[in-house]
């Protein structure tokens, strides 16, 4: 009846059901300013920005989809995603494709497809469920399998070899592993482990993978190779100053100076063109962005939409942490994009099915008492 | 018991969202810190990179290096480099590609293979890179671009160097060739951390010697530090670190041997490879039909690319270390040295040859109708019984033959410095079991073993192989690996680094057994089945024979019925040593589909002896002389 009585209304009715419009709003304002960001850049391709829009388009669709998914049913795919995750990722390391020296790719028909990709939320959504099943009385042996169901997927990532990813989801588990309460003796335990396992680990990491940590040291060394890279993005970012250069008239930008300036090193771009004043605006956006995901696992209704919801708002952080650190000068490189901003539509797709995930649990939140 | 549940319930909570507090106030921290670092950056440290900025109308320019050259080991050049102008297009600064390459067209003369090399170079490289749309201007077009520039922004001159092979086709498969680096061999180069060095060069060896000393060939790329405009126009060079000239690589090869060995062949299709027998050093190695490594140069044009990707011929195909082959009676020097060997059979021992050989049901025939009559073992070399060999090879049974076979490198790749090798097949119930899916297949019958004892049956070498186990026989069990590089030499500094003989294994052999089948050998070259294609050699040789059926060979070209035919004929072989006392060369020839060994392949191997030996050439008219050198380049 309702329906008959005013159809447009009911029909954006339909749409926002279950909806966050906070996260949605801050998401979308980031993502403009990453198309603006991407104009400038892809001066010489036109087209990109056309289609970074339509994998937003798509991307949005995703997140409308699992927006409506109670967390209660996300819980039934916890195990199946995660076993079939570590599936693809044997598939992966016994025959997939070889792209830039790195096993990452895996054919499916006539698309290629990233297993770790998926580990990103697959991951979570295991520990989540995991230790929601043992909520009742969470021993330190749960924590060591909740350890040993993180390293499985991380190392096989990390041996790819795709440094970038592995740390993302070494972080998005840590996190569940986090907030299901391990305690701070074996947290700080896990600290001093960690550092010292940076001493063999540096053994194991592929020289391409040294350089680029070296190279934060000096970047002068290797003027061609990935000094470079670091090299003309502080510059970009500095010379941008407090007000920035102006959009489209970045000079790094746009006399090539800047590499992979569409995806990894797109915020060299924004940071010449829109300076610090810029860089504020966007700072201030991911942390109401990551702010407002912590808000919602505060509410989430049961232990699993807690975990994976604080887990996901600590992964978008980890995301820009990692990925502006690079940029500026202070993380060595590694292939870690700047959510929403940099070109490319996978990543994207993992963001927003983050955000639905996020929306999903806020909307099935604990009741407030009254 | 219920309130005590909430209680925890809410203790719980109250932990968690302390957690929650604490992550925000991480996350808070961590963009504090950025914002410090931006703040360093953009606010204290602006007026430097400001001016960095600025002053960043400096570009980095990598500089190719050159490529170095190869020489044979008299120092004869077969592979330079010369410098021509080209004419580029960057895909991704032009906005209508064709309307710029149809106006192109009006300047300089841009043909129908030009644009479809374009075409196809642009679907194979990433858009970022430059790429030819003409190649090897004259002074006349370049000048007539320079003046019409302004019209095509995208498209620039640029000088480059291009390979350039002067004898043409002559020992192709040995070069190999060039070719512009795809985006495969980009992620092979960053795979090894070496991609850096790799900036701006586009050509990379992708056959022979050419791809398998890349390294030594391609050299450092240098840098020069490039003052450009606000358009990103080069103005002038502020600094330079010249590039570092690739390694000249020196061959084994004696290339006039080789032009005698391939010209052996005629039109006709096979491979010859002879060796060194002390070094393993590769003096001459043929693959016909070969092709001009020219073509491949600046991007092969697709008409170019299909004729011989799809000529029946396979001239891409390296036949002498891809193409597997039985090696037919060549096999019988070492099946006659296992049975001594092994003493399944003394030098004394005799059969009667009847024409045939009976296993069970079945008759093994020999090729000479009626047989030979009494053969010892000597004989059954110098005639090739094939009887003699059945009976040899039922005694041995196969794990025998099979070990023994092993020690002269059957079936097993050889380690020539060339890439692509294939490793043929040493038959053994081994293999059959790992090659085979079904139990039926999986099982050695017996009989089978019969005709692995004349190099038939499921035995498949290469030549290359072929011709290191005659070196190996030769060199009295010492087995070198077969090498085509002697020596890369720095051409800056002129320091060489030599590649000495690399001695593989010595095989355990009794020196009268060695002698004794060496001997033979040169019974048949003397009085046996070679003994025609060497009357009158001024030298001692020792040499076998072999006819090879092509087996199961299915052919699809029904309608030229002379070609099929052709096509299943046997393969001609001969394998050979020179001097009998102390052999300096020991070679394989085979000649595919061209009947009996002693008639196609033997006259071959006398030639390049003769050549080799005496310094003789034959009496066949001498080769067209080489193609002329650099008509159409330098223009600088």
């Amino acid at each position: 009846m309702e329906l008959a009585r005013n159809p447009l209304r009911s029909l954006t009715a339909y749409l926002a059901e279950g909806i966050d419009g906070t996260l949605l709003a801050i998401a979308l304002a980031i993502a403009a300013l990453g198309l603006v960001t991407l104009y400038s850049a892809s001066y010489d391709q036109p087209g990109r920005v056309a289609s970074q829009a339509t994998n937003l388009a798509v991307a949005l669709g995703a997140m409308w989809l699992v927006a409506r998914v109670p967390p209660q049913t996300l819980m039934r795919f916890a195990l199946p995603a995660y076993l079939l995750g570590l599936l693809l990722l044997v598939a992966v390391a016994s025959f997939g494709d070889v792209v830039n020296g790195a096993r990452r790719w895996l054919h499916i028909g006539v698309t290629r497809f990233q297993p770790s990709e998926m580990m990103k939320l697959a991951l979570p959504l295991m520990l989540a469920w995991y230790f929601h099943r043992r909520e009742a009385g969470l021993r330190p042996l749960d924590f060591a399998v909740g350890a040993a169901l993180l390293a499985l997927p991380v190392l096989m990532i990390a041996r790819q070899p795709d440094l970038g990813t592995a740390v993302l989801v070494a972080a998005a588990g840590f996190y569940v592993i986090f907030f299901a309460g391990v305690g701070w003796k074996p947290l700080a335990a896990l600290g001093v482990l960690g550092l010292a396992s940076l001493v063999p680990l540096w053994g194991l990491l592929h020289d391409y993978q040294r350089r680029r940590i070296l190279m934060l040291l000096d970047p002068a060394q290797d003027p061609l190779g990935a000094g470079y890279h670091i090299i003309q993005s502080t510059i970009a970012v500095g010379s941008g100053g407090l007000t920035g250069k102006g959009w489209l008239r970045g000079t790094q930008t746009h006399l090539e100076f800047i590499p992979e300036r569409h995806t990894d090193f797109v915020l060299a771009v924004f940071s010449e063109e829109f300076g610090l004043l810029g860089n504020c605006l966007l700072l201030v956006l991911y942390a109401l962005l990551v702010g407002r995901g912590l808000m919602i696992a505060a509410n989430a209704a049961s232990f699993f939409a807690r975990l994976l919801a604080g887990s996901i708002a600590l992964m978008f952080f980890t995301y820009v942490f990692v990925n502006m650190g690079m940029v500026a000068g202070i993380l060595p490189v590694v292939g870690v994009p700047l959510p929403f901003i940099s070109y490319g539509g996978t990543a994207l797709v993992t963001l927003f099915l983050g955000l639905g995930i996020l929306m999903s649990v806020q909307r099935h939140r604990k009741l407030v008492q009254t | 018991m219920r309130p005590a549940e909430l209680r925890d319930h809410e203790r719980e909570l109250y932990y968690f969202q302390l957690r929650i507090g604490f992550a925000g106030a991480v996350v808070l921290v961590a963009f504090a810190l950025l914002f410090a670092r931006f703040f360093y950056l953009q606010v204290v440290q602006h007026g430097r990179y400001a001016s960095k900025a600025e002053d960043n109308r400096i570009s980095i320019v990598p500089i190719a290096p050159n490529r170095g050259l190869i020489l044979d080991r008299n120092g004869v050049v077969l592979a330079r480099n010369y410098s021509a102008y080209t004419l580029e297009i960057f895909p991704a600064k032009v906005r209508d590609l064709e309307r710029t390459i149809g106006e192109l067209g009006a300047v300089v003369e841009v043909q129908a293979k030009d644009r479809s090399r374009f075409r196809k170079l642009l679907a194979e490289t990433r858009s970022a890179e430059s790429l030819p749309i003409r190649t090897r201007l004259s002074d006349e077009e370049v000048a007539r671009f320079a003046a019409n520039r302004y019209r095509f922004p995208g498209v620039e001159i640029k000088a480059r160097l291009f390979r350039q092979y002067p004898l043409g086709a002559t020992a192709s498969h040995v070069l190999g060739h060039i070719g512009r680096i795809s985006t495969r061999d980009r992620d092979r180069l960053e795979e090894l951390g070496v991609e850096a060095n790799y900036r701006g060069t586009d050509f990379i060896g992708k056959a022979g010697i050419e791809a398998s000393y890349q390294h030594e060939l391609h050299g450092t790329a240098g840098v020069e530090q490039v003052e450009i405009d606000a358009a990103g126009r080069g103005l002038r060079t502020l600094a330079r670190t010249p590039a570092q000239p690739g390694n000249d690589v020196k061959l084994t090869l004696d290339v006039r041997l080789q032009q005698i060995a391939e010209d052996g062949f005629g039109e006709r299709r096979g491979a010859l490879v002879a060796l060194e027998p002390q070094t393993g050093a590769v003096l001459a190695f043929v693959s016909r039909p070969g092709f001009d490594p020219n073509l491949f140069v600046d991007g092969i044009d697709p008409a170019h690319w299909d004729a011989l990707n799809n000529s029946p011929d396979r001239p891409l195909n390296n036949r002498a270390i891809a193409g597997v082959y039985p090696p037919g009676s060549t096999f019988k020097p070492y099946m006659a040295l296992a049975a001594l060997e092994l003493g399944k059979r003394t030098p004394r021992s005799t059969i009667h040859d009847p024409g045939y050989f009976v296993f069970g049901e079945r008759r093994f025939r020999d090729s000479k109708p009626g047989g030979h009559g009494t053969v010892d073992l000597y004989k059954s070399i110098v005639v090739s019984s094939d009887t003699f060999y059945y009976q040899l090879a039922n005694d041995l049974g196969i794990d025998a033959i099979a070990g023994f076979m092993q020690h002269f490198g059957f079936g097993a790749r050889t380690g020539i410095d060339l890439e692509g090798e294939a490793s043929g097949v040493l038959p053994s119930p081994q293999w059959k079991r790992k090659r085979f899916r079904l139990p039926e297949q999986q099982k050695w019958y017996p009989g089978e073993t019969i005709s692995i004892g004349i190099g038939q049956g499921y035995n498949a070498y290469t030549p290359a192989q072929l011709a290191l186990a005659v070196a190996t026989l030769a060199n009295q069990g010492a087995m070198y690996r077969p090498h085509l590089v002697s020596q890369v030499e720095n051409p800056r500094s002129g320091t060489r680094r030599s590649i000495g003989p690399e001695l593989v294994k010595r095989v355990p052999l009794r020196a009268e057994n060695v002698e004794f089948v060496l001997r033979a050998m040169a019974g048949v070259n003397r009085e046996g089945t070679g003994a025609r294609a060497f009357a009158g050699a001024q030298y001692t040789s020792g040499g076998k024979t072999g006819t090879a059926q092509v087996v199961g060979m299915k052919q699809n070209e029904k309608y030229d019925e002379r070609r099929v035919s052709e096509r299943l004929r046997d393969h001609a072989l001969f394998i050979a040593f020179a001097p009998l006392e102390s052999p300096r060369i020991a070679l394989a020839v085979l000649v595919e589909n061209s009947g009996f060994g002693a008639r196609a392949a033997a006259p071959i191997a006398r030639a390049v002896l003769d050549y080799y030996l005496l310094g003789k050439l034959p009496a066949a008219p001498v080769r067209p002389a080489p193609l002329e050198a650099a008509e159409d380049a330098a223009s600088d």
